[in-house]
């Protein structure tokens, strides 16, 4: 394992930089961890509060097994270790956004132990080699409330509809050394939740958000004092943070002072991070096991029920792509990096296309196309069959690849099927030989010029004499047969 | 007619199936002893309306022939069960006005089974105490009286001390009551009546005000063995919504009740002869292993050598819990809200937590943060779970030479309210002989066994196995016979 080349150049020399993440992925299920009230985004204020939820005198929570379930799939997916026994705990805590004066989570006994995901190379972003990052563990608890600063002029309100809903924190260990290495981690992080269908990843609805563990050292030195930065809320903020927090770290340290181990805010506006409370002013959370829970006992079954309904993973698919398929390493990385467009790709595939042909589609069209109209995958105007169509008559030889770009267009804009825009339009390529040597031969009686330059040695107008038989013919002659055809003309 | 606020649960019940009075006779006669008796203060709250309106569906019922298990029994509900639409105040200020949306479980169970409900009971705050001497809605009195001319105010027992006075002065015929570490016994030892605090897990304990969730399990009291049988039957049952609940079926208790012992072994633990312990306990003691001897039961000693660590370990786990479980009142979603002018989050906290806790629940909470506190972890709350496994083992090796246990349930027989206000450990001590089995989970149950010197009464307990309350009945209806225990106090109030 290669260490990054990401180094601080302090005025006393380099720097390395530490890194941890702590990942907060809101479980995806249709309720809370220990209620029956809905988990959805964007409700009316407390409207999605049960008296549990609320901390109502009396009230007990019950865990969810479908979200000790989307914890257990996703600790499979990073090859970690799956505890049979685990345990909640209090983390008691005075907040108007915590009902219960507690939060139930899980300190001494997690639900996942070690585990691990491994980031790809990426030598542009200073990555040179892939690496493997550890896991520490995954814990499942609840959230908070929401607190609303803007509604009255005196007064706060708060919004209890996220209470309670169920987050797997994901701790990794300090394997990381780059904001761009981080980066990586959490995009892949993201796209494993994704795959599980564990968790939407959606970082600007907050279901996904990270606390970052930043500490600077000089090669070879123990680690540094860590500070930490709270709820960072997308991949480029994460690495802006980590950036900003490590080269303020490193001015400290070379002015003579020391770190101080604390929390810290991240500012977006401004990318920089401030200082929110030091160790002295921690809380001290009193954490104790959960009276009202059990311990959680999992059976062989449970977690081979789990496992069982793992669908294949971003690197087993990658890796199949290429092995299997055939598709360039570079297009099956892009292909896998996000399920949705693997689960296109391979409704493709399933309509008949063949691999390489139509990952080449996806990749300039396809992609071209949604970039143009910002749409997403899922919300493609063309369907995978519909796609397919247009590629096995690309196969057959009915459409060349420019006249498939064009029925492709019109598509995308009428919505309707290949084989129905080539007929109405009359955009079947044409390799009748008589037909194109005729095109031919006026070409090269109109450009005799051209012809006398190519004759003498200028072949590169070979590909001009293409283009005028092409135009002449409407773009819808084969061009392999105008290419054939052409050469003994010109002879 | 029989005055019939002098029947019990079984007594009402089976008078009324066979007709000998309605249902709405039942609940005025109820319903006016207790306007009668304010003088007691069990009652934060009556309830003559609602108790009326069960007794005419009671009423309907038996004309329509579709009567249920407690069809036309009025009974009192002690007011840590959250009742739908009838203020539930734990007994503190900081939930005066409170009004639940909810149902407990335990006390929906009741209703449905026919019950109607004459009140809410008063209890120590949050149930944290062994007097009633906590309760914010004042001191509640026992109707007993010692007979030496002294008209003292004697402590009822707590926390369930409303539903104690409220029975022994036939106020109610039969109430709930709940047991964290003696709740239910040592009031119903204090006023000469029967209480069972079923094994860990039987009652459900969703909608009861938290004091300490691995502890806190509902109960019934009242006057007779067979009544508590009556009333845990309906109280009983697996509930979904409490993950601690107990998956089983709900025996039927009532008519497995038998008092022959034969072939049971009754283990006296050595342990519990205390220094200090009065003679009279000590005699009552006695004869009660002669009461179990000839209900037919062998007599074994043994050893539970734990013991002596039960009560401080009692006072580290169960206010851990509650400094925990006490947090959710904090003047931000319902009950007392005090917000000085100028005030932010944190001052709100703290005016509304000092004036809505009284200074017992304020002690345990002090001492459940200190104990769970960084640097103190271990040495208390961590040590403390420790000894509760060996208490439980220790009973489990007792389970290995006996089938049951009995031992007072009270070092003392009611003191004067007052007498132990001041001094937090010699009220601690009271709960010396039930806190173990509360430790364990385990059922346990306190039955009358005579009258002291001064004429007041005194309890003996009977610990079973997990799950054995029909044995605990039973051991408890064998003395019960033999006791013949009638005496009830006089009527001064």
């Amino acid at each position: 394992m290669s260490e990054s080349t990401y180094r601080i150049q302090g005025t006393t020399g380099e720097w390395e930089v530490v890194i941890g993440l702590e990942v907060h992925a809101q479980v995806t299920s249709n309720s809370k961890l220990f209620s029956g009230a809905a988990a959805s985004f964007g409700a009316e204020p407390n409207t999605q509060v049960s008296l549990v939820d609320a901390a109502m005198p009396g009230m007990l929570p019950v865990p969810n097994a479908e979200c000790i379930r989307q914890a257990v799939r996703t600790g499979i997916a990073i090859d970690a270790q799956i505890n049979r026994w685990s345990r909640f705990d209090r983390k008691n805590y005075f907040y108007a956004d915590l009902p219960q004066g507690y939060q139930i989570s899980q300190l001494y006994h997690p639900l996942v132990g070690e585990g691990h995901l491994d980031i790809d190379a990426d030598e542009k972003a200073g990555i040179l080699e892939a690496k493997r990052i550890g896991v520490e563990r995954i814990h499942v608890e609840q959230d908070a409330g929401k607190l609303m600063h803007d509604q009255h002029p005196t007064r706060s309100y708060v919004d209890l509809n996220r209470s309670g809903v169920a987050l797997m924190e994901i701790v990794s260990r300090p394997d990381m050394t780059s904001p761009a290495e981080a980066g990586a981690y959490l995009r892949k992080l993201r796209a494993i939740l994704r795959y599980v269908g564990s968790c939407d990843g959606n970082m600007e609805e907050g279901s996904m958000r990270a606390d970052v563990n930043v500490s600077v050292r000089r090669a070879g030195e123990e680690l540094g004092t860590r500070t930490e930065t709270k709820n960072v809320n997308s991949v480029r903020f994460v690495m802006q943070a980590i950036e900003h927090e490590a080269n303020r770290q490193v001015d400290v340290l070379e002015a003579g002072g020391k770190i101080v181990q604390e929390t810290r805010l991240f500012n977006p506006d401004t990318g920089t991070t401030r200082s929110m409370r030091s160790k002295e002013d921690a809380h001290d959370y009193r954490y104790f096991p959960d009276p009202d829970l059990l311990p959680l006992e999992l059976t062989e079954a449970f977690v081979e029920e789990c496992r069982a309904s793992l669908l294949e993973l971003p690197d087993a698919k990658r890796a199949r792509y290429v092995d299997v398929l055939g598709i360039s390493a570079y297009n099956a990385a892009v292909l896998t990096a996000e399920v949705e467009t693997a689960r296109w790709f391979e409704a493709l595939l399933k309509e008949g296309a063949e691999a390489k042909q139509a990952a080449n589609w996806v990749m300039s069209e396809l992609f071209g196309a949604l970039n143009r109209l910002g749409k997403s995958i899922e919300d493609s105007p063309v369907s995978p069959a519909q796609a397919a169509e247009l590629l096995t008559l690309v196969t057959d030889g009915t459409l060349s690849g420019s006249l498939a770009k064009q029925v492709f267009e019109k598509m995308l804009e009428t919505g309707d099927s290949a084989g129905t825009i080539v007929e109405r339009d009359g955009l079947k390529q044409t390799s009748d030989t008589g037909a194109i040597e005729a095109v031919i031969a006026d070409v090269l009686a109109k450009n005799p010029g051209q012809l006398e330059q190519y004759r003498s040695g200028k072949e590169a107008l070979f590909g001009f004499f293409v283009g005028q038989t092409m135009k002449a013919m409407a773009g819808k002659a084969n061009p392999a047969v105008v290419n054939e055809l052409l050469k003994k003309a010109l002879g | 007619m029989t005055n019939l606020t002098d029947l019990g649960i079984a007594a009402i019940r089976d008078g009324f199936k066979a007709g000998d009075f309605t249902a709405r006779d039942v609940a005025s006669a109820f319903n006016d002893a207790v306007a009668g008796a304010k003088a007691l203060n069990a009652f934060i709250v009556e309830t003559p309306e609602i108790a009326l309106a069960a007794a005419d569906q009671a009423d309907k019922d038996r004309a329509a022939g579709t009567l249920k298990p407690l069809s036309g029994v009025p009974i009192g509900m002690k007011d840590l069960f959250a009742t739908k639409d009838v203020q539930t105040t734990a007994a503190s200020h900081i939930l005066e006005g409170f009004v639940p949306q909810y149902e407990s479980t335990v006390s929906g169970k009741l209703w449905n089974a026919g019950a109607g409900m004459l009140g809410k009971l008063n209890l120590d705050q949050f149930a944290m105490g062994s007097s009633n001497e906590t309760s914010f809605f004042g001191n509640v009195i026992s109707p007993w009286r010692r007979n030496n001319g002294d008209t003292a105010a004697l402590a009822p027992g707590g926390s369930s001390g409303g539903t104690s006075s409220a029975i022994a002065a036939r106020l109610v015929p039969g109430a709930t009551g709940t047991d964290t570490g003696g709740s239910i016994r040592q009031p119903a030892a204090f006023t000469g009546i029967s209480g069972i605090k079923p094994t860990y897990g039987r009652c459900s304990r969703w909608g009861i005000v938290a004091f300490a969730s691995s502890l806190d399990q509902a109960g019934p009291m009242a006057r007779d063995v067979r009544d508590c049988a009556i009333l845990l039957e309906n109280m009983a049952g697996f509930d979904p919504k409490d993950s601690t609940s107990l998956d089983l079926a709900v025996p039927n208790w009532e008519a497995a009740l038998s008092s022959d012992l034969k072939g049971k072994r009754v283990g006296i633990p050595k342990e519990y002869r205390v220094d200090g312990m009065p003679a009279e306990i000590d005699a009552l003691w006695e004869q009660g292993i002669a009461w179990l001897k000839d209900a037919g039961a062998e007599i074994v000693n043994v050893s539970l050598p734990h013991t002596q660590y039960a009560l401080p370990a009692y006072y580290i786990i169960a206010p851990a819990e509650a400094s925990s479980n006490l947090a959710r009142y904090d003047g931000v979603r319902y009950g007392l809200r005090d917000l000085p002018d100028g005030a932010n989050l944190q001052d709100m906290y703290a005016a509304t937590r000092a004036a809505g806790f009284g200074d017992e629940v304020k002690r345990r909470i002090l001492i459940g943060t200190y104990v769970l506190s960084a640097g103190f972890y271990d040495a208390y709350y961590t040590q403390a779970q420790k000894v509760r496994t060996l208490i439980a083992r220790d009973f489990d090796q007792a389970w290995e030479k006996c089938d049951l246990l009995l031992t007072p349930t009270a070092p003392s027989a009611a003191f004067g309210l007052g007498e132990k206000s001041d001094d937090p450990l010699a009220m601690y001590l009271n709960d010396v002989f039930t806190v173990p089995t509360s430790l364990a989970g385990l059922p346990a149950m306190s039955v009358p066994g005579g009258l002291d010197a001064l004429g007041l009464p005194l309890g003996l307990q009977i610990i079973g196995k997990a799950l054995d309350e029909q044995t605990v009945l039973n051991a408890g209806l064998a003395i019960e016979e033999r006791a013949g225990f009638t005496a009830r106090a006089d009527k001064w109030w």
